[in-house]
């Protein structure tokens, strides 16, 4: 070290691997070894996984019944005929009959759809205030003006919640009767609607303000509910724990949906005889139809559906797995094909030079 | 202006262009080329300003101070100014515009800090560069300004800082001082105020100039107290960046004193051999003629910053577009769903069509990111990681000088890998510039190189390593008169001047190749030790003799000879003569007893070569190579008895070895000789010439050529005593490197001051010229060209501008051509000249507007012409393998590259060394500097600069090549990441109404070119290597891909866009695919829109930073750490994000809370994600895979082969060392080509022992000043 410390001109450069540029490196080829084997496990990788998606999407069963009423396809039809051009709309309800000749394998989950609703509208999107949500008592008096026009009532008094997704909030409500045997009576199947809406919404994002007087009633006075609603937020329902920003129904309503075409989870069937799915026998759904969707040709489906280790009916995933295990095999055939014509040209090649 | 008018009349006269001469000097160009000053008169412009009496002090105020200032800012101007300078770039104005299109609530479709952030740090990293480029400068010029010197101040010389020093102060400088300012000079140590100067920094010439103070001033400034009272008042010329030019007049003492150049030592200079000097100061700081020369530097850029801008135009095009067109769905969109989703409603009762002008904006907020903010700081510190690379070679570090290389400027790195063409200056740059005096030729007899012992001569400088003992011996016993007299002769004809310091003799001569004879000469015992006017006095091997100089023939490069006449202590009159054999061997008398040795000596031919051969090929045939390597090792170490070539013939082995007796031969490739002879002259016919010669010195019209005619009345008959031979020798491995690089396709010019035949000499040499090449001269090309020229007059006609130019070769193809040119030809051809005369003939006779509108008529037709004619010389001399130019100025040199530049649209690169050079180096895309000469110009100017040509191909195959590649990559991949990245949004909008949702979280936006994705791709950029830097340079093939802009052109952009919209397809179409129905694992709906946005937003980072893993080719540990970081600092800083304590914190900024947690734990999510990676990546190592192997690219063939390769090379290095070049007559001269010291010698000026009449000539100029003292 010292020898050269003294032979080293003052200008001298240092010689460690990094300024000199040799640092080790690995420098990979794609060689036919590498590359060969990677398209030919992937792709049988891709097709088992693609196989067990497949399976397991077919495996899962879906009743969706669409309660629009646009055609006077359903008794549901009247309430829309009724519902038409009024706001706003009257109430009305109807029923959907329906009968499973077998076991529905549960766990069963209720499911709303709704399409043609642009929940991912960005100024739709934006129209909430999530310190308001979030229970921020000077949020709650002044909401914040992405809100608008949901920002403040006729009467001047900020409106909690605030925004065009609290007031667009999905205010049909169902209950299912189970008929056991033919002619029997209905009776109520417990729907479990606790539990719907995501942990951290639930107990982080979604916070009530904080109580006056032990009262949330008083909690909310000054304020008004968004323009549509009839029930102010307070007494969405009656389990304090569920009412409020923290109504289960309201939280799973303001997680905004990705595409215009979209279910929310309504409830959960768990509970008593129907916790293993629902027994076969006739059933009736009963549907207080309030949401209006004929006015932009929306529709709106209720939907059962059982659920798998990888989450609903979707065959999309399988089919592409299967499709791009099967395109890599083929490609790998391919590769290898032009890499035993080619190899033996460079080889040739080379020997030239 | 008396030599200017002159040379335009001796340019308008001949009309065959002089080789030897350089055509005209760089000034008159200027007039006519940079628009000055109109011509007013002189005495207009003269008054202008002044250095007044210094004694009075209230006079001082508001002069100029001699305080420099290169530095752009100060502590409270950075940050404005800065921020100034940086607006002004068109990238910044439009993120800026961006942002104040974001505060406006309608369309603010972003958060604020999605483009603030970054558009901050990148202004952040460019101001902190700024700041470190100008605290070196404030350094820089602390250190200058705080130099001391000797300042008159009450009377007295005080110490004070050079930013001190005032206009009109009176300054006293000592040896080695540098000069603090442009001063005129009053007086100094040496007889009649001489005074040495060294230009070095100024204008590179490393030999000493003098400069004179009047006579006045010198007579009458000696003292100290004299000088305080000195009350002169001097006019003079504005302040400019000529150097060789200075026009005042002093006023002392009520007479006018003219003054010229010669009296002013500019700032830069160094004093040398001048104990001290006095000055008073003219011009201070910033106008100093060295300050006006530096901070002119033009601003470069690349071929790729050319193409990225253009890029980058087009994506803003693209932008736009794509935002109308989402516009004008947009309102569509309104007008069919949105008006009547009543949950829409927005309380504002806006038109559909309204919505869509809003949106537009929305969309191009939103889109911005495909205008990359990142790119031009991330290629700002891409460059100047490469630089410091640069910086750092070891290989590129000469450390005999100490002297690494340096990228100067830090812009312009991936250009070097796309050099055309290199215009190269010979002297100092391919050669040493260091003369030795090698072998000489006595009576026939060659003496070469044999170690020699110096020792017994007491005057031997230690220095001269020569190399035969013969010659001593001969010297010693005296028995052959001529070796003596060969001796002799080179201590007494020259014009060297002598210093003697310490009992040391230093030598000053105008030439490196005189000082070396006279060094010569002196190591054999002939030691020139003094000399005044008319004496000389030489130690003959001990004994001193001092000669009566009769006359002084000078050189100049018509003579191409000098001759002294001396009269010996005897009293014998004898001409000294030497010169070019050419025009020696002319001279000679006819009964010359060893003139054909000598012509043998100096005629080695190659058929000599070759016989000598013969004898030994049967031996070389048959010996094995590897036989062959170890001979070589025995030959080497039998020292310098034998010399080896190699000469290639194609037989099997290829490879024959030729040997000869090193000493058989003389000429070797890079001697200068010259031929030696002297002469007995009768009293009488001395006494006859005598008088003619006085009567021409005094001619007052024409004196040189009657001088001329004079001269050559006497130095004929002539005996020869011999020739020497001194070496130029070329700096190391410049041959190697010229055949790299012209192996890499790369064409090298020489462009040199240079006389033809040494330019010739030295391209041989340097093997740029080979046997085989024809060469082509100035004749043979105008020619050439003018039969060209005939042919499209003839073809062209009316219909000439709409027949597409066919290029048609100048030579039949085959065969090796060179193009040796002389600047006079140079300006025949490129028809410079005619229209010099036709601009002087148009300033004469301006009269009616008809012959107005007839002269730019033809003066347009001439500007077509000229036009053609140089389009068709650059087609022609790029049809040649090698081009040299000799005899060309530092002008004409900068516009041969120009032509180059212009019609070939190639990329250029000068090198060089001197001041003559720097014209060239500012010209051409790239400049190259030789550093570690004392001369610093043209590094001063000069984009990157090392110590030796040969790093030139380390620069350029290996820095050059991979800064191109790396570049190249790196735009490629930013352009795709950002395409893949910003077109999500533009696929989601179709399935959210053209509203102008994210189809991201704003965090992400933010960061996405920030964190995630700029450290691989930054660091692919510095450290990528596709083949190691051996193996560029082992294989200059794979340069040309840069030549060719293979890597990064309009395809390969568009290639890249393409392949960011296939990803972007790719990245949103799966996850929709996968998000239709679907539901979680728990039931719960995951199909919210901020679930989505984590899933592309994974997917995507996985797949650049996978993507920037599949391009990087050289995969050291930080590379991978950054691809791996970068992906979990996506995660981390996403999980932290989206936690719940952040959100209990700014509820309203972060709004993803749970969303990562929730979404990455549904394992159809990351099945999602890994299908979505795969499509993406696949096909891109499909098509890799494939193009590799169907059309292999060189280096993907060499990379495949490294390890074969790499043992390959440790033979090969091996054998080459038998290469090296066939030994060919070359000859040449040993003068510089300016006149010697003859003028300043025969004046007497310099001698110290008496004063003599001034009659001897000075300068023409000086004639005025010499009737001032005189009378």
């Amino acid at each position: 070290m010292t020898w050269s410390a003294t032979a080293r001109g003052a200008h001298q450069p240092d010689n460690t691997a990094f300024t000199q540029q040799r640092l080790p490196a690995w420098q990979p080829l794609l060689s036919a070894s590498i590359a060969l084997p990677l398209f030919f496990c992937a792709g049988l990788a891709f097709i088992g996984l693609g196989l067990g998606l497949y399976y397991s999407s077919n495996g899962i069963k879906e009743l969706e019944y669409d309660y629009t009423g646009d055609l006077g396809t359903s008794n549901c039809s009247v309430c829309a005929a009724a519902g038409q051009g009024r706001s706003p709309p009257p109430r009305c309800s109807c029923a959907w009959y329906f009968s499973l000749p077998e076991l529905f394998q549960g766990p069963v989950y209720l499911y709303y759809e709704l399409t043609n609703f642009y929940q991912n509208y960005r100024r739709y999107g934006v129209s909430r205030d999530d310190e308001q949500l979030s229970g921020l008592p000077s949020a709650l008096r002044h909401p914040a003006n992405e809100c608008a026009p949901y920002q403040l009532s006729a009467a001047g008094l900020p409106i909690a919640p605030c925004g065009a997704i609290a007031n667009s909030l999905f205010n049909d409500s169902f209950s299912l009767w189970h008929q056991r045997r033919a002619g029997g009576p209905y009776v109520e199947v417990p729907l479990d609607r606790t539990g719907i809406a995501w942990w951290t919404d639930y107990h982080v994002k979604f916070r009530n303000p904080p109580l006056v007087n032990g009262s949330l009633a008083l909690a909310f006075q000054g304020t008004a509910p968004p323009p549509n609603w009839h029930r102010p937020v307070y007494d969405l329902s009656t389990d304090p724990n569920n009412t409020g920003f923290i109504n289960q129904d309201f939280v799973v309503w303001m997680r905004t949906a990705a595409l215009p075409t979209f279910r929310k989870l309504y409830a959960r069937i768990r509970q008593g005889n129907y916790s293993t799915g629902l027994p076969r026998g006739a059933y009736r759904v009963n549907i207080t139809y309030n949401y209006p969707v004929r006015a932009f040709g929306g529709h709106k489906l209720i939907i059962f559906s059982s659920i798998s280790w990888m989450g609903g009916k979707n065959p999309f995933l399988g089919i592409a797995y299967l499709v791009v295990g099967s395109l890599c095999i083929l490609m790998g055939f391919v590769m290898l094909v032009v890499y035993i014509r080619y190899q033996d040209q460079n080889d040739e090649d080379e020997d030239e030079e | 202006m008396n030599t200017e008018r002159e040379s335009e009349t001796t340019f308008e006269e001949d009309s065959q262009p002089n080789d030897e001469v350089v055509p005209y000097s760089d000034d008159e160009t200027e007039d006519d080329l940079e628009d000055q000053e109109p011509a007013v008169e002189p005495e207009q412009n003269r008054v202008n300003r002044e250095a007044e009496e210094i004694q009075e002090p209230f006079k001082k105020e508001g002069r100029q101070n001699n305080a420099i200032k290169t530095y752009k800012y100060n502590v409270f101007t950075f940050l404005p100014l800065n921020l100034l300078e940086q607006f002004k770039r068109a990238a910044n104005l439009y993120f800026l515009i961006l942002l104040i299109l974001q505060t406006i609530p309608q369309i603010s479709t972003l958060a604020w800090y999605t483009t603030l952030v970054p558009f901050l740090v990148v202004l952040g990293v460019t101001a902190i560069k700024d700041l470190v480029d100008d605290v070196a400068r404030h350094k820089m010029d602390k250190e200058i300004n705080n130099r001391t010197c000797e300042v008159i101040k009450d009377g007295r010389f005080k110490i004070a800082k050079w930013k001190e020093i005032q206009v009109g102060d009176v300054i006293r400088l000592k040896k080695n001082d540098f000069v603090p300012a442009d001063i005129l000079l009053l007086s100094s140590s040496e007889p009649n105020s001489l005074c040495y100067v060294e230009t070095a920094e100024l204008d590179g010439e490393t030999n000493l100039k003098f400069k004179m103070a009047l006579e006045i001033t010198h007579q009458y400034l000696q003292k100290e107290n004299s000088l305080a009272t000195f009350d002169g008042f001097i006019e003079c010329e504005e302040p400019n960046n000529r150097l060789d030019k200075f026009t005042g007049t002093l006023f002392w003492r009520k007479t006018s004193f003219p003054l010229d150049a010669d009296r002013i030592l500019l700032r830069g200079c160094v004093i040398r051999n001048t104990d001290f000097c006095h000055g008073l100061v003219i011009f201070a700081g910033a106008d100093t003629k060295m300050m006006k020369n530096s901070g002119k530097t033009r601003f470069k850029r690349t071929k790729i910053d050319y193409l990225m801008n253009y890029m980058v135009y087009t994506i803003f095009v693209v932008l736009i577009l794509l935002s109308a067109g989402l516009a004008i769905g947009h309102a569509y969109w309104e007008a069919q769903v949105g008006n009547y989703s009543w949950y829409l409603y927005s309380g504002e009762d806006a038109t559909p069509s309204y919505r869509g002008f809003l949106n537009f904006w929305g969309y191009i907020i939103v889109l911005n990111t495909l205008v990359p903010i990142s790119l031009y700081v991330s290629v700002e510190v891409i460059r100047l990681g490469q630089s410091h690379f640069i910086n750092w070679d070891l290989q590129m570090y000469y450390a005999e000088k100490d002297t690494p290389a340096k990228a100067r400027t830090t812009t312009l790195n991936e250009q070097l890998g796309q050099i055309h063409y290199i215009f190269s200056d010979k002297t100092g740059t391919l050669t040493q510039n260091i003369m030795t005096f090698k072998k000489c030729c006595i009576n026939g007899h060659i003496y070469g190189p044999k170690q020699v012992d110096f020792s017994w001569n007491m005057y031997a400088d230690g220095k001269l390593a020569f190399y035969d003992h013969y010659l001593i011996e001969q010297i010693q016993s005296g028995k052959e008169p001529g070796v003596r007299q060969f001796f002799f002769l080179l201590a007494v004809c020259h014009t060297v001047m002598v210093d003697r310091l310490d009992g040391q003799l230093n030598y000053q001569a105008a030439s490196p190749d005189e000082g070396a004879l006279v060094s010569a000469a002196r190591n054999f015992g002939f030691a020139f030790l003094a000399r005044t006017q008319n004496t000389i006095t030489i130690s003959e091997l001990g004994t001193e003799r001092t000669y009566k100089v009769l006359a002084i023939l000078d050189f100049n490069s018509d003579r191409k000879r000098m001759s002294i006449i001396v009269r010996t202590p005897e009293g014998n009159i004898r001409l000294y003569c030497k010169g070019a054999d050419t025009v020696i061997y002319e001279r000679l008398h006819r009964m010359n007893p060893t003139k054909q040795e000598t012509q043998d000596a100096l005629d080695v031919s190659l058929t000599s070569t070759l016989c000598a051969t013969d004898s030994k090929l049967g031996f070389w045939d048959y010996l094995e190579l590897e036989w062959k390597l170890h001979f070589d090792l025995i030959l080497q170490s039998f020292g310098m008895l034998l010399e080896i070539s190699v000469l290639e013939l194609p037989t099997n082995p290829p490879i024959v070895l030729v040997l000869y007796d090193g000493n058989e031969i003389f000429a070797s490739e890079t001697l200068r000789t010259l031929c030696l002879c002297y002469k007995e002259i009768e009293e009488k016919e001395f006494q006859e010439w005598n008088k003619k010669f006085m009567a021409a010195s005094i001619a007052s019209t024409n004196r040189d050529e009657a001088l001329d005619k004079v001269y050559e009345e006497i130095e004929k008959d002539l005996i020869l005593l011999g020739a020497t031979a001194i070496e130029d020798r070329l700096q190391d491995g410049v041959p190697e490197t010229i055949s790299k690089l012209s192996k890499a396709d790369i064409k090298i010019w020489v462009l040199t001051g240079d006389k033809k035949e040494t330019a010739e000499n030295i391209g041989f040499a340097c093997e740029l010229l080979t046997e085989d090449t024809t060469i082509c001269y100035g004749e043979d090309i105008n020619a050439l060209l003018h039969t060209r020229m005939e042919n499209q007059r003839n073809r062209g006609g009316v219909y000439a501008k709409f027949v597409p130019p066919v290029h048609e070769p100048f030579f039949p193809t085959g065969g090796n051509r060179a193009l040796i040119i002389t600047g006079s030809w140079l300006n025949e051809i490129l028809l410079e000249k005619k229209t010099k005369k036709s601009n002087i003939l148009k300033l004469k006779f301006p009269r009616t507007e008809e012959e107005r509108r007839m002269r730019t008529q033809s003066k347009r037709r001439l500007e077509a012409k000229k036009e053609q004619q140089q389009q068709n010389f650059v087609d022609l001399a790029c049809e040649c393998s090698a081009v040299i130019c000799c005899r060309v100025t530092p002008k004409q040199k900068a516009m041969v590259v120009d032509l180059v530049k212009r019609y070939k649209k190639a990329i250029t690169l000068a090198i060089g060394d001197g001041a003559n050079d720097v014209n060239m180096i500012k010209t051409a895309h790239i400049g190259v500097g030789i550093s570690g000469q004392e001369g610093m110009q043209a590094v001063m100017s000069s984009d990157y600069s090392f110590a030796q040509f040969r790093y030139l191909q380390r620069l350029l195959l290996v820095h050059g090549r991979w800064s191109y590649i790396r570049m190249c990559k790196f735009l490629r991949y930013f352009f795709y990441k950002n395409f893949a990245f910003t077109l999500v949004h533009f696929w989601y909008s179709f399935f959210n109404g053209y509203s102008a949702q994210t189809a991201y979280e704003d965090w992400f936006i933010t960061l996405y070119n920030l964190l995630y994705s700029s450290l691989p791709v930054l660091l692919m950029g510095l450290l990528d290597q596709d083949v190691s830097d051996k193996l560029s340079l082992r294989f200059p093939g794979l340069y040309v891909v840069g030549q060719r802009d293979l890597l990064f052109n309009y395809r390969r952009f568009f290639v890249s866009l393409l392949h960011g919209v296939l990803t972007s397809m790719i990245l949103f179409f799966i996850p929709l695919g996968a998000y239709l129905q679907t539901v979680g694992q728990d039931g719960e709906a995951p199909s919210d829109y901020q679930s989505f946005a984590v899933t592309i937003a994974s997917a995507l980072i996985i797949t650049v930073n996978f993507q920037i893993g599949l391009d990087t080719s050289y995969w050291t540990f930080v590379n991978a750490f950054s691809i791996f970081g970068s992906i979990a600092l996506y995660f981390g800083i996403m999980f932290d994000f989206h936690s719940a304590g952040i959100h209990v914190l700014f509820p309203s900024a972060f709004q993803f809370t749970g969303t990562a947690s929730n979404a990455l734990r549904q394992p159809y999510i990351w099945l999602t994600i890994i299908l979505t990676v795969a499509v993406c990546l696949l096909p891109v190592i499909a098509i890799r895979f494939l193009s590799m192997t169907i059309w292999p690219s060189e280096s993907d063939k060499i990379q495949k082969h490294r390890k074969r390769l790499k043992a390959e090379e440790q033979w090969k290095r091996r054998q080459n060392v038998f290469r090296r070049g066939m030994s060919t007559r070359r000859s040449a001269y040993a003068f510089s080509h300016q006149p010697g010291y003859a003028d300043l010698i025969s004046s007497g000026r310099s001698i110290r022992k008496k004063r003599s009449p001034l009659d001897g000539v000075i300068a023409d100029g000086t004639a005025e000043y010499r009737r001032t003292v005189e009378s």
